[in-house]
């Protein structure tokens, strides 16, 4: 890993300040220099015709670009990665079946494979992640298992994550340092400036950031704004990773925002930002390792965007060729696969041939098959879980009462009314813990 | 997730996407009642009412729905402005055509733009229709600068809904003032669990501007849509009832609809007011109410509450999904299931209802249902009249219980009236002190508040368990009347 000293920015912005306030005289508040010409500008690359650039390190066919630097990489690390990423669409098969037949309510497929895994594997596994609802590979990266996903996708006793209170895909594992993810968008977004504060409180910590993920059409909220201009401006350690797939659900990023994408923003708050193709994972892992160094250096935010594109539906309640071409997300599928690029970029290496490819499918899907079995069949959480969790400490009389008032209720009428008994089956103990209350 | 609304709504996007890539117009004529496509239909997710579809408070034909009370119909309000009469008062000739829910709204949508040059439509992937399908094809039709996706910003929706609106000087119903094409500003946010970044905007810009400026500057032109209520498979932010939390902000109106016919009347009176209005959708009813729905331009007032039986023995006041819940609940004490505990026990409260009330033991207590319909500022004179005759209350929603709209309810009967209004000197039949005295010195049962229990949201697995359903609202009329 390159680490470079890098200084300040303020002390370079000191530096160029002294040199052009010699004779014209400065203004209060800012260290500008003077000019006597209008001058509007509408670019941070300095020229309105040139977009941010982009980093890549891997080409479609998993050839290095000219002039790329690989990271260090031996085969072991090449194949976790390439595990991992292959994962995500096993699990994404089985769990969108298992939605269309009405197992589960709710499913977002993941895609953006070499993002989120690159991504979690650039992060130590102690720094927190503060997520939107597509980073369940983080979470696998770093052990969280694939029981611990079916049974939050399922609802049942087995999740942990929100006791059967939230849809699917609402993970949350403090051993993992993963925060609960909600539906809520960008809320995330300055709780992480928060978080990091926090880490930069605990000396212990010094060495973690926190890693905030969103998407394009998140970073339209107000909170994105606040989140990073808090965590510049109260230096935080946050790395922001924008996963910019092009779509919120139907609306493309064209109408998402006028101006040079999610990066841009950046330098207006004062942030290093980078902007990666999302679709490379060697780049993706580069760009974020030398985002938390340079976090943990200066101890403020860093932002990454990683360029891909949604190949998949919004989520299981949305049909995207409603309002995009299915030959764009074929091409799309087809040019521009994480999957494959990394792939062909292992074989080149000699590190990966088609047995390779064959078995790890075979078992991927055998161990997501066997989750989604044990899952299935598993009981819900006791309904008095309903009324746990509110508050800590003493119980308010209106959590009690009514708690007293549905236990009654099930005791008058549970075993006659069709719905509640049909219902109270599916929970652990059938109600009994809070019939016998 | 978030921006998904929920799964039997996509499976519907599915066959409208084979539909409208030949034709992308006409599409409010679409009813989709009968699927062509069952096939692909995965098993419901619990994210219907079975009982909707045969609720008799849906109007089926087109002499019910023309015969809807207090519906004003747009040509006749033209025709008395201008002291002509003519055949547009009456309901002879008028057409209804089958829509649901999602059709109808979508209707009243494209009559507020194409009777006001000032309408804009926009919100989140409102250009392709909406999640929930009620926008569609209006961007085809009226174009892309009357109807439009913005980035994903509640607050900035919001925001931007009431400047456009205060550029209207709207006065009555007149939308275009002397300040060019501003004025009407249909806003959609995607999810009512998603309100609450544009809350600052709704409390303290919306609520606030005529009032703080003196009567000067208004957003009457302002209405803000949002799905809202639980499906069955929303969990905590696809579930809320967030309406209690708006009940303090005067100079807002807040209204719910329950059928296809009610929301179209209610958003086009809601577009028209001179008040900015939050208008929120139960999206359970999207779908699975289907009424006769005219298709001319009418209006439902605001304001006012519906009573939808007529009784004289328990006055219970609810709105928005909740409605067919309560009727279904009026169906199990007229019609208790035979031979089982909900039987016995209706039998057994009935009893002391009879004992109680010196009534015949053949006798059956009959329940005047209401709807309130306009949540803020809400009808509390009808739910007085009513309560004249019945003397016992149940009110019933879905949203906390706890700084709910019921609690509220029960606050304005029990601690309304003043002492001055005790007096004898207005007797008059709209003095409300007077009404809320006698109100409450008439009650023979206190007040029962059923709602959703006071859990931060809508648990996914705990569902049933949570909202309010017929057994419990049964089980609460029961409680009422035995009193």
């Amino acid at each position: 890993m390159l680490r470079r000293a890098l200084p300040l920015r303020s002390h370079i912005l000191h530096q160029s300040a002294s040199l052009s306030t010699r004779s014209p005289g400065r203004l209060p508040n800012t260290q500008s220099p003077i000019v006597s010409k209008p001058h509007f500008f509408n670019s941070v690359t300095g020229d309105s015709n040139e977009q941010i650039p982009a980093f890549r390190l891997l080409d479609g066919t998993g050839v290095p670009i000219e002039g790329a630097e690989l990271p260090e990489l031996d085969e072991v690390f090449a194949r976790k990665l390439y595990e991992n990423m292959q994962l995500l669409p096993n699990l994404d098969n089985i769990l969108y079946n298992v939605q269309r037949q009405g197992k589960i309510s709710f499913y977002v497929r993941y895609g953006e494979e070499a993002t989120i895994i690159g991504s979690a594997a650039a992060l130590a596994d102690d720094d927190e992640v503060l997520g939107q609802y597509r980073e369940m590979g983080v979470l696998l990266w770093r052990g969280f298992g694939l029981d611990n996903v079916m049974a939050q996708c399922f609802g049942n006793h087995e999740d942990t994550s929100s006791k059967g209170r939230q849809m699917p895909v609402h993970f949350g594992s403090p051993k993992h340092h993963f925060h609960t993810i909600s539906s809520p968008l960008a809320t995330q977004i300055p709780q992480a400036a928060g978080v990091a504060y926090a880490l930069r409180r605990s000396p212990e910590r010094s060495n973690s950031v926190a890693a905030c993920f969103f998407g394009e059409g998140a970073a339209s909220e107000g909170d994105f704004h606040a989140g990073l201009l808090l965590a510049s401006t109260i230096p935080s350690p946050v790395v922001f990773i924008a996963r910019n797939n092009g779509f919120a659900i139907s609306t493309p990023s064209s109408e998402q925002y006028y101006g040079d994408g999610i990066s841009s923003r950046g330098p207006g708050y004062g942030i290093d930002t980078i902007r990666v193709d999302g679709n490379d994972v060697l780049a993706v892992l580069t760009a974020v390792r030398e985002a938390r160094e340079r976090c943990l250096e200066q101890g403020r935010a860093v932002l990454v965007e990683c360029m891909s594109y949604r190949v998949g539906h919004h989520s299981t309640s949305d049909d995207s060729f409603a309002y995009r071409a299915r030959s764009e997300v074929e091409d799309r599928k087809r040019i521009d696969n994480p999957l494959v690029r990394f792939r062909l970029f292992m074989e080149n290496r000699g590190w990966w041939n088609i047995e390779a490819e064959e078995e790890l499918k075979t078992r991927l899907k055998a161990d997501v098959l066997k989750a989604f079995k044990h899952a299935e069949v598993q009981s819900r959480w006791e309904l008095g879980e309903l009324f746990t969790d509110i508050y800590a400490g003493e119980e308010p009389w209106n959590i009690k009462e009514q708690r007293e008032e549905l236990s009654r209720l099930l005791k008058k009428y549970g075993e006659d009314w069709e719905p509640w008994k049909r219902e109270l089956q599916k929970f652990k103990n059938e109600g009994q813990d809070l019939i016998k209350e | 997730m978030r921006r998904a609304s929920l799964p039997r709504l996509r499976l519907w996007l599915y066959r409208r996407q084979i539909s409208t890539s030949s034709s992308t117009r006409s599409t409010a004529a679409a009813t989709n009642t009968t699927s062509t496509a069952s096939a692909l239909e995965p098993p419901p997710a619990g994210g219907h009412l079975p009982s909707i579809a045969s609720s008799t408070l849906l109007r089926h034909t087109r002499e019910q729905a023309l015969r809807t009370p207090g519906i004003t119909w747009a040509d006749a309000e033209l025709d008395e402005a201008r002291g002509t009469s003519s055949l547009s008062t009456t309901t002879a000739g008028r057409e209804t055509r089958k829509m649901n829910m999602y059709q109808a709204i979508r209707d009243a949508l494209s009559i507020a733009l194409s009777t006001d040059d000032s309408a804009i439509v926009f919100g989140e992937d409102v250009a392709f229709g909406g999640v929930f399908r009620c926008t569609l094809g209006l961007a085809e039709e009226y174009g892309r600068e009357r109807v439009f996706n913005t980035p994903l910003t509640e607050q900035g929706v919001v925001g931007f809904g009431i400047g456009y609106a205060s550029m209207g000087s709207k006065l009555g119903n007149s939308t275009l003032g002397g300040r060019g094409m501003g004025g009407t500003a249909i806003a959609e946010v995607q999810f009512a669990d998603y309100i609450w970044p544009a809350f600052d905007q709704l409390l303290n810009e919306a609520s606030k501007f005529r009032y703080r400026s003196g009567g000067q500057f208004n957003v009457g032109g302002l209405t803000v849509r949002c799905p809202t209520m639980a499906v069955g498979h929303g969990g905590l932010y696809h579930s809320q009832s967030p309406e209690g939390f708006f009940m303090g902000a005067g100079g807002l109106k807040v209204v719910i609809p329950r059928s296809p016919l009610q929301a179209k009347g209610l958003l086009l009176s809601s577009i028209r007011d001179p008040n900015p209005v939050v208008f929120m959708e139960p999206k359970v009813l999207y779908r699975s109410t289907v009424e006769q729905v005219p298709t001319s331009d009418f209006t439902v007032p605001l304001g006012q509450a519906e009573i939808l039986t007529s009784g004289s023995d328990l006055t219970v006041v609810t709105y928005g999904t909740s409605v067919y819940r309560c009727e279904q609940a009026i169906h199990l004490l007229t019609h208790p299931p035979e031979g089982n505990g909900i039987e016995k026990a209706v039998r057994h409260a009935l009893g002391d209802w009879r004992r109680s009330t010196g009534t015949n033991v053949s006798s059956k207590p009959t329940i005047e249902l209401i709807d309130l319909r306009t949540i803020l500022p809400y009808d509390l004179p009808l739910v007085l009249r009513s309560l004249s005759k019945t003397h016992r209350l149940l009110i019933v929603h879905e949203g906390p219980t706890t700084g709910g709209v019921g609690m509220q309810i029960a606050g304005d009967i029990v601690s309304g009236f003043t002492t001055s209004s005790t007096g004898s000197t207005s007797e008059g039949e709209g003095d409300i002190g007077r009404m809320r005295r006698d109100a409450f010195l008439g009650l023979e049962a206190p007040v029962k508040v059923i709602g959703g229990w006071d859990t931060p949201g809508v648990a996914l697995q705990y569902e049933k368990f949570y909202i309010p359903d017929e057994v419990r609202i049964l089980d609460g009329m029961l409680e009422v009347l035995a009193y």
